[in-house]
């Protein structure tokens, strides 16, 4: 073999390295969120009191999920700068240049007009422009202004994620009532408590990336003290909701157990000192961070459960 | 025999191709299946005489 033809081939199998493959883009769309709006807009929908087609509504879960991942990779574009420098987002497509960052904004354009459209066509317009509101506020108000202004970004910012539940309703009703405003109040309450959990121990690198987080600019321990009073705050929401329309005795029973597994979770983070939680490997905040992931599935399948048994009598209070 | 000679580029993003490709069949069947389901059900019905008078 020529001297040649191995620098053809070793350029070839760099190249083939090089190259962003389907499942690079997708990456864009943060599938993993992307799996929480699904699951919440789902719940959303079948919560609402109108029937909707299977088909009709498997369509709006679709968009949705697509309007939350077009969010997910303007997110990408507008940060690749800080993603470069923390260790969590590193090997994110476009810090690994895998994706130009032109492509990723296209991506996101394109995807957000389309499940805007698609969503409007498919369900009806207040569904679309709910879609396009919480992209809007997602990408402009969260990503480009708040997030790197004030601690509070995760607090204000946390309402983009809470929005699907509320637009998977009005694509079932075209109205508004204060039930899908309870499934909103309750991801919004549980955003920071569950975020500042996880930036008690990843902190350097939200310290690297210049971050305002409120471990940073207000310290550890008001982090720890945020931390309790937001989990008390969602503990009062959270079971009031059981006697609201979307709630019942399945939901009361998963929500007292679960608030009083997240509230002592909580009070066990407030009283611990950095030194407890180095010698521990901050034990007491990842499972708290973990326990935050089931808290949230499981109160929203509580939701869906109630609706899936009202046809036969059994949801609800009734 | 194909109309023209098979580069390299081609295999090097016949996964991507391919994915882009499946996305676009998936979107036919959505509009498609849509489409159905608002014909059938009564969305795009021509107007009453009442509410044409």
């Amino acid at each position: 073999m020529s001297d040649a033809s191995i620098n053809a081939s070793t350029v070839s199998a760099q190249l083939r390295a090089d190259e962003a493959s389907f499942g690079d883009y997708f990456a864009l769309l943060k599938p993993r969120v992307m799996s929480l709006v699904v699951f919440t807009a789902l719940v959303g929908l079948v919560a609402a009191p109108v029937p909707v087609h299977p088909f009709v509504g498997f369509c709006a879960i679709l968009f949705i999920a697509i309007g939350g991942g077009a969010s997910g990779a303007l997110n990408m574009w507008w940060d690749a700068d800080i993603d470069r420098v923390m260790k969590r987002t590193k090997g994110r497509p476009i810090p690994s240049g895998k994706v130009e960052e032109g492509e990723a904004l296209a991506l996101g354009l394109a995807l957000s007009g389309l499940a805007v459209i698609m969503l409007g066509l498919a369900t009806n317009w207040f569904a679309g422009a709910f879609l396009a509101f919480t992209i809007f506020f997602y990408v402009v108000v969260y990503t480009m202004w708040l997030k790197r202004s004030t601690p509070q970004n995760i607090v204000i910012g946390g309402a983009a994620g809470a929005f699907p539940p509320v637009i998977g309703w009005v694509a079932a009703t075209g109205s508004m009532t204060l039930e899908p405003w309870l499934m909103f109040a309750l991801t919004f309450m549980w955003t920071p408590p569950h975020f500042w959990a996880l930036a008690l121990f990843m902190r350097s690198d939200y310290d690297d990336a210049g971050v305002p987080m409120l471990t940073v600019t207000h310290g550890r321990k008001a982090t720890r003290t945020h931390i309790l009073v937001y989990t008390a705050l969602l503990a009062l929401l959270a079971i009031g909701t059981a006697f609201s329309g979307i709630g019942g005795p399945v939901y009361l029973t998963v929500a007292v157990v679960l608030n009083t597994l997240f509230l002592r979770g909580a009070w066990i983070i407030s009283r611990r000192t950095e030194q407890d939680a180095e010698a521990d490997n901050f034990k007491a905040e990842r499972s708290f961070f973990k326990l935050s992931l089931l808290y949230l599935f499981l109160h929203f399948g509580a939701i869906l459960v109630e609706a899936l048994l009202k046809p036969y009598g059994l949801g609800g209070w009734s | 025999m194909s109309l023209r000679k098979s580069h390299e580029l081609h295999q090097r993003r016949f996964g991507r191709n391919l994915g882009v490709g499946l996305v676009l069949a998936v979107f036919i069947v959505i509009i498609f299946g849509l489409t159905i389901v608002k014909v059938s059900g009564g969305d795009f019905g021509a107007p009453t005489q009442e509410v044409q008078d």
